[in-house]
């Protein structure tokens, strides 16, 4: 009875010459709220696929709560609800109906109206429920395809970056919903690239480079473990020392963000540029986040490029 | 939480399916519908009045008469494979396939809710065209069983065929080179315009290797009680390619063909 909400055993995915899956083991308890992290690329959304029977594993096998994806596949997506990653629509169909379509596939009728209110309730889609999918924005269109991966009710659910695209207020209505979803007992597994979300939201955490699990552990460990602090300083255009260059993590427009793991190295940073004649213009310490976590794990500054540019979506 | 999965009917799931499929193209019945006919209507106006004098191909029926089951058949077909390879062409390329794909529903459930959509929308289209050409020309029927077996298998065979297209085009354009070198030819050299007996021995030949032939012929003579071949042998042509064809899609759909891969 009591098995993992996902267990993921030996799964390895190839695209031809790509791997992009490397062998993945994870078990994913019920009720747990779980994020899933990674750079672009790092398999993550094919991960899920094959959670969701959308693509075949080159090997190994996938259980939702003790269901084979593939042999026992119709109880495994029974108790599964995917929202995609690809925002897509069906542009036949106003939202209501689209909720109805999708709960009856999985053998609700009428008797579930009620919670598809709920979920139309949560999501701030009640007004838009008789709107045609193809009249929604953006960010609506993320709602309703959030709303049709909840229609049956599913135990467990998975969000591939459902927050991409979606205001502020959303975020916050979303993740509310979703937090009461998780209280109710459903376990949450979720991918995005707004790392503050994950810290505040997730209990665990799976980080994700290059089709391998890197990291797993509890958030709070994971932070623990990197209890570094970064040091903010304003210097305008200058031209660093190299010893206290090599603990540069991020620079940009005269602003140096240093990695350090002893408060002895703010002394040592401090008296260094004081030598070579360096103004601090302006200072600041900040506690490690999971953001240094990721990448210390999954990349150097080069690599995690794309991602910060998606913190400005 | 796992009551999730004692609490729901094994029906609700494939006859939701088979719902939205209707729905969908009904919800734009002036282009799934009103065309079609209003095509058939127009072949039927120009080559009945140019050559309703001249030509006769059974006795005792005029050219009309004998066009309008040959045209009805042609639309039902066509219609039947318009709606099942749209439908799934148009859910792939606008991805939302996956919300299907997503469900619990079976291989056979997807086949079933897809195969019926297809001969319905071939049914009604066919229905719509007799019905307004009741108004020109009374039309015997000889054998209603016949009308009613060749409809129902015909659009079933083409639905099928439409799955399949449907699974396996990736785009518009090679769907639509499906329709005008497959669809288009196979149904225009069927018989639908002339009887094949009219036509060179070399060409009969070539005409009873097309199974639109049959399901024509076969069609035609629930109206007339003759046509070029027995009726008996054509229902058994098409009601097994009926059967190789869902075969075939059963077994594309049971591998995920290029829908999970
Ligand atoms: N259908 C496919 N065919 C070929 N390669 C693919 C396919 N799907 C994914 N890939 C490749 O597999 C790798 C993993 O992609 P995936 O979409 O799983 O990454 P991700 O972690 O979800 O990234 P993102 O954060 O950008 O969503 C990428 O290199 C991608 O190009
Ligand atoms: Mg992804």
């Amino acid at each position: 009875m009591n098995h993992p909400a996902i267990h993921i055993q030996g799964v390895h995915k190839n695209f031809g010459a790509l791997h992009a899956l490397n062998g993945i083991d994870l078990a994913i308890e019920q009720g747990e709220f779980f994020a899933l992290l990674g750079p672009n690329g790092a398999g993550k959304s094919t991960l899920i696929n094959i959670l969701a029977g959308l693509i075949a594993p080159t090997a190994g096998s996938i259980s939702v709560m003790g269901f084979d994806v593939q042999k026992q596949y119709q109880q495994a997506r029974q108790l599964l609800g995917v929202v995609p990653q690809e925002l897509v629509f069906d542009p036949f169909f106003n939202v209501r109906e689209m909720l109805r379509f999708q709960a009856g596939y999985f053998g609700l009728g009428r008797e579930n109206d009620a919670w598809v209110d709920e979920v139309l309730e949560g999501l701030g889609l009640a007004d838009k429920a008789h709107t045609n999918m193809r009249k929604l924005s953006g960010g609506m269109k993320r709602r309703a395809l959030i709303a049709q991966a909840l229609a049956h009710k599913p135990p467990v659910i998975v969000l591939d970056e459902p927050t991409a695209g979606v205001d502020v207020e959303l975020r916050q209505m979303l993740w509310e919903f979703i937090k009461k979803l998780n209280r109710d007992g459903h376990t949450i597994i979720l991918t995005t690239h707004y790392l503050e979300e994950a810290e505040t939201l997730c209990s665990r955490v799976g980080m994700m480079k290059q089709g391998k699990v890197v990291a797993l552990d509890s958030t709070a460990n994971l932070l623990n473990k990197f209890s570094g602090k970064h040091l903010r300083l304003t210097l305008g255009d200058v031209r660093l020392p190299h010893d206290v260059e090599r603990l540069v993590r991020h620079a940009e427009n005269g602003i140096y963000t240093f990695a350090l793991t002893d408060m002895i190295q703010i002394e040592f940073v401090l008296s260094s540029l004081r030598a070579s004649g360096i103004k601090v213009i302006d200072m600041q310490l900040n506690e490690a986040d999971l953001e240094d976590v990721f990448l210390s794990l999954v990349g150097n500054v080069a690599v995690e490029q794309p991602l910060m540019a998606n913190h400005h979506e | 939480m796992i009551d999730a999965l004692s609490n729901r009917s094994g029906w609700v799931g494939p006859w939701t399916l088979l719902k939205k499929e209707l729905l969908r193209f009904w919800r734009v019945s002036f282009q799934t519908v009103a065309a079609p006919v209003i095509t058939a209507l127009l072949y039927l106006l120009i080559f009945s009045h140019v050559l309703d004098k001249h030509v006769q191909v059974y006795d005792g029926v005029a050219y009309t008469e004998f066009l309008i089951p040959g045209l009805i058949m042609m639309s039902v077909l066509q219609n039947a494979f318009a709606n099942s390879s749209s439908s799934l062409i148009q859910s792939k390329v606008m991805g939302n396939i996956v919300f299907v794909l997503l469900t619990p529903l079976t291989h056979l459930q997807f086949f079933m809710a897809f195969l019926i959509a297809a001969v319905i929308r071939g049914l009604v289209v066919g229905l719509c065209i007799y019905l307004v050409a009741m108004w020109f020309v009374d039309l015997t029927v000889a054998n209603p069983w016949m009308i009613i077996a060749f409809g129902l298998l015909g659009s079933a065979l083409l639905g099928t065929f439409g799955i399949i297209a449907g699974i396996w085009a990736d785009r518009f354009d090679q769907m639509a080179a499906f329709q005008n070198f497959i669809i288009m030819p196979l149904s225009f050299l069927s018989g639908v315009f002339y009887s094949i007996h009219s036509l060179p021995p070399f060409w009969q030949k070539i005409s009873h290797l097309n199974p639109f032939f049959y399901m024509i012929d076969g069609f035609r003579y629930g109206f007339f009680g003759k046509g070029d071949v027995s009726p008996v042998l054509s229902l058994l042509i098409v009601g097994a390619s009926f059967l190789v064809l869902a075969l075939i899609t059963l077994k594309m759909l049971k591998s995920g063909y290029k829908l999970r891969s």
